[in-house]
């Protein structure tokens, strides 16, 4: 963002200048920036990129080695380099931070991929950008064998899969639940919905209950961001749809598509969903269902430990409950987020690496993350333990839920893909488009990104 | 004896026409001297605005290898990413934002920002206090001005709370648009404001004085006294403003988000495609905007005059 930024903002002045000082400049001055700009067109011959062999990178040489990743907010990650480390004194890794914002993240691991540069050894990316760092060659294809794969979600594994190899090893994951308010359902003595229209009808009985009013129905992330496309992806998905299929092909102009889509624009217009979502991200989301204004809420698992804290900020502690997301004729799917591990193409001592991926994603790392920072591991055996159930009430929906999901529209150009969706999305939400004609754009804006736009 | 005749030669370059020889001279000298500074400008400024300019013509066209799944690149020269800002679809409507940003916002900073100026100028008890509670939205960063407002301007915020309304700020319609002219309003008005207020503590009191003395009213007095004197000033003040608008990007970035049509500016789109990694469209766009930019500055100071340069000073000596 920066850089772009900067370079306008250097060029504005100049033009200012310019136009007053034009005709003062003294004949060298303009030999000079003629000298200039000759000397840039002749070092620009070489900016295509030739695809090399596509074989997996050999992982040789051992020594130092990094882990980039986003900002450590739990501060739990040094500890765990700290215990590599002391047992791997010859090939320590040295922490990297990066800032808490994805896209910045995006932004500085693609810098150091163009520079080629072999600062970072180990990204850990998030799952959506593996496509593209994979066909862009940035990092290399894993031994996939030698990782413990067959234990941990399938659905999980596959975020970082393309082409049919692995690029990259689940480090955590994450899946949406549908939170809902145990203490009004109990009232009117109904299960938490499965599907759309039980949601409805549950919202209509409560509504009937005087502790029901000024009580929502149901809210997600409906903001024209990331978030948007992940509620559609699901509501595609929940009712039977793709919205990218296994070819890679978009396919959202199919009937279950409509059918999802038909759902969440509806919400709107029915007033199933009030208004004001139209502009929640995931916290605002969260402060609603907190002070008591939502009867359901499709959001991630983090939630559960905020809106159960006792001291006051919550209204709702001790008084909801998680399910699986709903769906169109029974429990919806879910879209998955997390973070996957993956090695630099540009860096040295990847057996070092290759090591040090086993280690950090392991199992008993993915235990202690769940414990400390209640991270959602990719092992599928950690969620039926009973200690971690007693303390993450939530494991068993939310394994349930990760064990239906299916990942994000695998799209190299992952940005235009969910541009294109969010597009749509956001203009059947707000009316502007009828379903139909949001979905025929979006088929052939996505299918645009897919096919590779110039 | 030669620091004396050095010092009639440079009276004689000042008042009479110099002999030519001598004048190379000093022009050579001049370059000498000032080189340093244009070549660290010319590296900082002249190269990216070169490079982004060569960039524009970059053409390239990518492809996914259907064995491999890797991307192909290939690149040549051409018109083609001019093409593609012009027939696109975001265009126009990035434009228009840009433009309305800018007429509006710079008008109602001029009204507000010469009003605090002349609270400012006054004396009176508090001042200091007043002058400092008006820059501080000044001396806040954009990126976290643009993060306060986004609070206010929350579903759930301090705004619809005010206005007892349920207005949805940072969805699509003219209140989005709305929310950033406020935004820019409530942190630039202070620049204009303390930039006029240099030009009023210039104008000599005695001025004033006369006027009241011929019975002129505080009226008239502002209008033939006060603003011409702070003209310069104020011109320079919303030239840089008027810069500053058409290149908004961190702002409505952060208060209102990326990619919602009714606040999009041009600097957003250029920032869009190059984190698509398009980075000729991207620099396409930027030059557009760049000259856009320089189009404007040239016509304000043609129609204006604004004293970018100096000459003022050497006239009034």
């Amino acid at each position: 963002m920066s850089s772009s930024q900067m370079s306008r903002r250097e060029a504005g002045i100049p033009a200012a200048t310019k136009a007053g000082t034009v005709r003062r400049r003294s004949a060298w001055a303009v030999a000079a920036s003629a000298a200039l700009l000759a000397a840039t067109l002749a070092g620009c011959g070489g900016d295509s990129s030739e695809p090399s062999a596509g074989s997996p990178g050999e992982f040789s040489g051992r020594g130092p080695i990094t882990l980039a990743t986003g900002k450590d907010t739990t501060g739990t990650i040094q500890d765990q380099l700290d215990r590599w480390n002391s047992e791997h004194p010859d090939e320590k890794v040295t922490l990297v931070e990066l800032p808490e914002s994805a896209d910045q993240q995006r932004q500085q691991f693609i810098q150091n991929a163009q520079t080629e540069s072999d600062a970072y050894t180990v990204l850990n990316l998030d799952p959506i950008w593996v496509a593209e760092f994979a066909a862009n060659q940035w990092i290399d294809a894993l031994p996939a064998k030698e990782f413990p794969l067959d234990k941990m979600l399938p659905a999980v594994v596959k975020t970082g899969e393309y082409f049919g190899k692995q690029y990259a090893i689940p480090f955590n994951t994450n899946a949406g639940l549908l939170f809902y308010r145990k203490d009004l359902l109990d009232k009117t003595g109904v299960q938490p919905p499965t599907t759309w229209d039980e949601m409805k009808d549950a919202c209509a009985d409560v509504a009937e209950l005087p502790e029901g009013r000024g009580v929502d129905c149901y809210a997600g992330q409906f903001d024209k961001y990331e978030g948007l496309t992940v509620n559609f992806s699901e509501a595609v998905a929940s009712a039977g749809g793709t919205v990218v299929d296994a070819e890679g092909n978009a396919t959202v102009d199919t009937e279950e598509a409509k059918k999802g889509l038909q759902f969440l624009a509806d919400g709107f217009k029915d007033g199933t969903f009030p208004k004001e979502s139209s502009t929640y991200q995931e916290e605002d989301g969260r402060r609603a269902f907190q002070a008591g204004k939502l009867l359901f809420h499709r959001q991630w698992p983090y939630q559960w430990a905020l809106a159960d804290t006792e001291d006051g900020s919550s209204k709702v502690a001790g008084k909801f409950g998680v399910a699986p997301l709903p769906g169109l004729d029974g429990p919806g799917k879910s879209s998955l987020g997390g973070l996957d591990l993956a090695v630099s193409k540009f860096a040295k001592n990847k057996a070092t690496a290759l090591d040090f991926i086993k280690f950090f994603s392991s199992e008993a790392n993915a235990r202690t993350n769940l414990k400390v920072t209640s991270a959602a591991p990719p092992y599928a055996g950690l969620y039926d333990d009973p200690a971690l159930r007693r303390q993450f009430p939530y494991l068993a929906t939310l394994k349930a839920s990760l064990s239906s999901a299916v990942p994000r529209p695998v799209v190299v150009q992952y940005g235009d893909a969910t541009a294109a969706i969010q597009e749509g999305a956001a203009a059947a939400l707000s009316g502007s488009k009828s379903v139909d004609a949001a979905l025929a754009d979006m088929q052939r804006d996505l299918s645009a990104a897919i096919a590779e736009k110039k | 004896m030669s620091v004396l005749s050095q010092g009639r030669a440079r009276r004689d370059t000042g008042s009479r026409p110099p002999r030519t020889s001598r004048r190379a001279g000093t022009g050579r000298l001049a370059a000498a001297l000032l080189s340093p500074t244009l070549l660290v400008l010319g590296l900082v400024v002249g190269y990216p605005v070169l490079a982004a300019f060569r960039l524009s013509f970059v053409v390239s066209s990518e492809s996914i290898d259907s064995q491999t799944g890797f991307k192909v690149t290939t690149t040549s020269y051409g018109l083609d990413n001019y093409e593609a800002v012009f027939t696109g679809e975001r265009f126009l409507r990035p434009w228009w934002n840009t433009t309305s940003f800018a007429l509006v916002s710079v008008a109602i900073e001029v009204l507000i920002g010469v009003a605090m100026a002349l609270v400012m100028h006054r004396a009176f008890r508090g001042r200091a206090l007043v002058r400092a509670a008006i820059l501080v939205p000044w001396a806040i960063p954009t990126a976290i001005s643009g993060l306060l407002w986004k609070w206010i301007f929350n579903s759930q915020g301090v705004a619809n709370e005010l206005l007892g309304a349920k207005v949805l700020w940072s969805s699509e319609g003219f209140q989005a648009w709305l929310s950033v002219v406020i935004a820019d309003t409530w942190k630039t008005a202070p620049f204009i404001g303390l930039l006029v207020l240099a030009g009023l503590q210039i104008i000599p009191g005695e001025l004033y004085e006369a006027a009241r003395v011929d019975g002129a009213s505080p009226w008239r007095a502002f209008w033939r006294i006060t603003l011409p004197l702070v003209r310069p000033a104020l011109v320079v003040a919303v030239l840089f403003r008027l810069l500053d608008v058409l290149r908004m990007f961190d702002l409505v970035y952060v208060l209102v988000g990326p990619r919602k049509h009714s606040v999009e500016t041009l600097s957003m789109v250029a920032f869009e495609e190059m984190s698509n990694l398009r980075f000729g469209t991207a620099a396409a766009y930027a030059t557009v905007l760049f000259l856009y930019i320089a189009a404007v500055a040239f016509a304000f100071v043609k129609l204006f005059g604004a004293d970018l340069i100096g000459r003022g000073t050497r006239s009034s000596q």
